[in-house]
């Protein structure tokens, strides 16, 4: 039974092929522990679409509650396991992704989360991200964006833009921030897409996307930290200006936005620029956008539409197909295992050379 | 072999002399295959039946520069006809492929010991590359030798021609030559080599029989001149009954956790990042996927132990190796997993630090960072294996431990063991223990810190067990739910629980055996780890002469043996030999207020026997 990573008595590997007899809801997702982020933290709201989505990705996957796990490194993002009630795994700072990859090597039918931030993920662990989406792991990575260090109260991170003043940069970080779908695109991560915690129906929109990919899955939510940045994401996504500065992407459709749908975006060369479509009135050479594109040259060039010249891209970047990580690990295993005389301890032992004495 | 050459031989000589045991070096530039000639000498060597121990000593370069000092690699072995536990102290016989070997290795040739050398190597250049300004063959400084120089380089061209290889492959069959010229010596059979080459090139036709030719060549060679007078036998060493094979400690420290895994009925998950001296356990282990060993190539050495915790709170048996730095890197998740309570095994190879330090030169000087290095109150268990075959069966006893206390344990190895072989008489599969592995799955009883009275171990209920989900991380814990808790009170009890834990394992390890006078008497030797053998054997030599002195050796060290203050009352003088500054006797002092007295070697090389013969004297 050892010979076989996905053992056949794990209670889990049983219960797997079984339908969930009730259909379960928001509650049974929701753990018995206090919830302690700040008040109004966007954070809440991530919480809240997940445990409402949960019941939908376990049905429509078969999959029983006890085979998911949400698993975290350290920040406030990473809390957000103590909250689901699911099996759950608070890890050190950064690290996440190593913890889930060994997980998943070794249990594979599991679904597992993994739920950090801008600090965790892209400072700390940006190694650990980074290997784990090359690999394709079949993880849903969810990066909560909010461009400070709130649990360390108030830091500049990662992805700050250049000049914030905060705590540790009193006059301003002369440090270029990363683009979090930028790296993601580059480790080659077969699905990649960003929302934001304030628009409920399109994060769970990419969080049901995010279940439905095999394979190494990265989101990055703009996520609100009202007390240590609050506002960061208000040039684009308040309600009055988000439809003119953002622009949610959609599969083999061109790429438009603004109210009424009147603006587009269309390639002069290798350059993007926006245009009037009430004047042109022609859609013809508008950017298409294909989210399976094999080559990840367009994802990155949407991912670098930035505001004010551009508006904010949401939505799915790249969703591409691509055999596992664990998968191409646990087929080789399970072939070895398969081959006649394999696994004998005793000649394990005897191998090679041996002498008797007598 | 030839049975003709062996007629021929036998014929001209009615006698050989016999010796109970020789120590030979082989020396050479890192590119003259010095490692895979010792080894195939050990190999032969085993298979006649002989006792043995090796000591391989390479730089940390893979190739320095041709020629030079820095270069010189070298491979020590001890065959014998008796027990013997060590490589020996100084070798009797240097076989030096080049200048540079012979002006590394010769201080450590015994007085009148036998030089064989490569005469071809003894021009000006190489010469010069060696620091010599003349040729030390014509100064009178090898006088007190017995000195044989053999133009090996143009003798292996010759022997190799036959098979018309391109003239670098042809050199590099040298090595063969030099085995063979020790085999004539020491009276050897030729066809279990010949059997290795074969294998080991048998992709490559041409290459396996330039090296056979060269092997026979050699052997032919120093038959035909003679090259000693009389041919050397050490006869079969009288070894318990059974079946045996040669290993060296990194290839028996895997076996043994895949042993370990069969054993608990679980799969093993090795999570690793290549480094020197462990990596062979990442290649050894990565080749046995057929007993579902799953292997990850971690991105680096936290990604390795990271993906290990993952991999048993998933129910399987999580293991990482590393050395060195790489344990530092580790120290982190290691308080992890003594706050998650989870069952992970970490391997160190030790070698000399600190930081990069020696990478191919073994230390024990990691001790301390076992016992204490990490943040917090931080027990975790360590044991130490005390030889290379030993390393299989502490291999299985670090997993009985983890998976019964739910603790990490930390296995300590080094790179004299890891290197280092020996003959091992195999167990059979069914003599070795069970490891019983039970998840819990009773909705019922559950609470993710409830512990087994007798233990203190926490349930390992696994992801996919209905009913059970919970949350574990590194947060405190509350007593009993595992909820996070910041109570003054609770975090006491806490770290108290978890250093009792550790504490406990004391009444589940055997307690620790006097060898020699279990009554007391005047000096009791203390040691762990790889010095087993040079302790034994300096002991015993004392013995013999009358000394009152008794050793004990201790493969755990945290915690240590229930009846180690006991035993330490019985002697008068406390003697520990280390490879570090005093890091065992600093444990020893502060535990139990002995006096112990410390042997302290720092030079990336292990013991020699004398040198502890010496300290005994010393000290009686």
């Amino acid at each position: 039974m050892n010979g076989d990573p996905i053992s056949t008595n794990e209670p889990g590997a049983a219960a797997a092929v079984l339908p969930a007899t009730t259909p379960m809801t928001k509650a049974d997702f929701t753990s018995d522990q206090i919830v302690r982020w700040c008040p109004g933290c966007g954070d809440y709201s991530i919480l809240a679409q997940m445990q409402k989505v949960m019941p939908n990705i376990c049905a429509r996957h078969n999959i029983p509650r006890e085979n998911v796990v949400f698993m975290s490194g350290i920040g406030c993002s990473s809390r957000f396991p103590y909250y689901m009630n699911t099996y759950g795994f608070h890890g050190i700072h950064g690290r996440a992704p190593t913890f889930a990859t060994g997980l998943k090597a070794v249990r594979p039918e599991l679904q597992v989360w993994v739920v950090t931030g801008d600090g965790d993920g892209l400072s700390i662990g940006g190694n650990h991200l980074l290997h784990a989406l090359r690999r394709n792991v079949d993880l849903k990575i969810l990066l909560f964006n909010n461009r400070i260090y709130g649990l360390t109260k108030g830091q500049y991170s990662p992805t700050s833009e250049i000049g914030k003043k905060t705590k540790s940069s009193p006059i301003g970080t002369v440090e270029m921030p990363i683009n979090p779908i930028c790296i993601a695109l580059a480790a080659e991560a077969t699905f990649v897409a960003r929302t934001i915690d304030t628009d409920t129906k399109h994060l769970q929109e990419i969080l049901e996307r995010a279940a439905d990919h095999k394979g190494s899955v990265f989101v990055e939510i703009f996520q609100n930290c009202n007390i240590f940045n609050d506002g960061a994401f208000e040039s684009f996504a308040a309600k009055p200006v988000r439809e003119e500065k953002t622009v949610i992407l959609e599969h083999g459709k061109p790429v438009v936005f603004g109210k009424d749908r009147k603006k587009g975006i269309r390639l002069v060369g290798w350059k993007p620029e926006v245009v009037d479509l009430s004047v042109a009135s022609d859609t013809t050479g508008l950017l298409v956008h294909d989210e399976k594109a094999e080559s990840g040259t367009l994802a990155y060039l949407l991912a670098h539409l930035m505001e004010p010249e551009f508006p904010v891209p949401l939505g799915v970047f790249r969703a591409i197909e691509r055999p596992t990580y664990e998968g191409l690990l646990t087929q080789q295993v399970k072939e070895a295992v398969g081959k006649p005389g394999a696994g004998n301890l005793d000649s394990l032992i005897r191998a090679g050379d041996t002498w008797t004495v007598d | 072999m030839s049975l003709k050459t062996e007629e021929s031989s036998a014929e001209r000589r009615s006698a050989y002399s016999d010796t109970e045991n020789v120590i030979i070096r082989f020396a050479g530039d890192s590119g003259d295959g010095m490692q895979i000639t010792g080894s195939m000498f050990t190999q032969n060597a085993a298979l006649v039946g002989n006792d043995i121990s090796t000591l391989p000593d390479f730089p940390a370069e893979i190739r320095a520069p041709a020629g030079t000092l820095p270069g010189v690699s070298g491979f020590q072995l001890n065959f014998s006809s008796r027990d013997i536990k060590t490589p020996g102290d100084a070798p009797e016989v240097l076989v030096a492929m080049n200048p540079a070997a012979l002006k590394v290795n010769l201080c450590d040739l015994i007085p009148g010991g036998m030089i064989v050398l490569n005469s071809d190597m003894f021009g000006g250049n190489n010469l010069k590359k060696a620091g010599y300004t003349t040729d030390p063959r014509e100064t009178g400084e090898l006088s007190g030798f017995q000195v044989i120089s053999v133009p090996i380089s143009n003798l292996t061209l010759q022997a190799v021609k036959p098979t018309g290889i391109g003239q670098k492959d042809a050199a590099r069959c040298k090595n063969m030559f030099a085995l063979g010229l020790m085999f004539w010596v020491y009276d050897r059979p030729l066809d279990p080599t010949i059997r290795v080459i074969q294998q080991k090139f048998g992709k490559k036709p041409e290459i396996a029989e330039a090296n056979r030719l060269a092997l026979q060549a050699g052997y032919n060679y120093a038959d035909t001149v003679e090259i000693v007078p009389n041919q050397i036998r050490v006869s079969k060493c009288v070894l318990p009954k059974g079946v045996y094979r040669m290993i060296t400690g990194n290839e028996a420290t895997a076996i043994g956790f895949i042993a370990a895994s069969k054993l608990a009925g679980r799969p093993l998950f090795y999570g690793s990042y290549p480094i020197t001296p462990a990596s062979d356990i990442l290649h050894e282990l990565s080749r046995h996927k057929s007993f579902g060993v799953v292997t990850f190539q971690a991105e680096d050495e936290i990604a390795a132990i990271g993906s290990v915790i993952g991999a048993s709170f998933g129910g399987a048996l999580g293991l990482t190796g590393t050395s060195g730095p790489g344990i530092a890197l580790k120290s982190e998740a290691i308080g992890l997993a003594v706050m998650l309570e989870l069952p992970i095994v970490i391997i160190n190879v030790q070698r000399g630090g600190p930081s990069t330090g020696l990478p191919t030169k073994t230390e024990q000087a990691d001790l301390l960072q076992a016992v204490c290095g990490r943040n917090g109150e931080c027990p975790v268990c360590v044991i130490a294996p005390s030889t290379p075959s030993d390393c299989f069966h502490m291999a299985i006893e670090a997993f009985r431990i983890a998976v019964r206390h739910m603790v990490p344990v930390i296995f300590l190895s080094d790179g004299y063991l890891a290197n280092g072989a020996e003959p091992w008489l195999m167990p059979r599969s069914e003599d070795l223990p069970r490891i019983p592995v039970k998840f819990h799955t009773d909705k019922a009883t559950f609470q993710p810190y409830a512990r087994d009275p007798e233990t203190l171990a926490r349930m390992w209920a696994i992801p996919g067990t209905p009913g059970l989900e919970h949350r574990i991380g590194g947060l405190e814990k509350e007593d009993i739910t595992g909820n996070v808790s910041y109570d003054p009170e609770n975090h006491e009890k806490m770290v108290r629980i978890r250093a009792e834990k550790v504490d406990r394992i004391a009444n589940d390890i055997p307690p620790v055996e006097v060898m020699g006078d279990p009554e007391g008497g005047d000096v009791l030797v203390i040691g762990w780890g790889s010095t087993y053998g040079a302790i034994d054997q300096a002991v015993g030599r004392v013995r013999r002469r009358g000394g009152k002195v008794s050793s004990i050796h201790l493969k755990y060290l945290n915690p240590f043996p229930s009846n180690l203050g006991e035993v330490l009352q019985r002697f008068e003088k406390i003697l520990v030999p280390e490879m570090n500054m005093g890091q065992l006797a600093m444990l020893l002092r502060a535990r139990y207020l002995v006096d112990a007295i410390g042997l302290n070697k720092i030079q990336g090389q292990p013991f020699k026997i004398k040198e502890i013969e010496r300290k005994i004297e010393e000290v009686l």
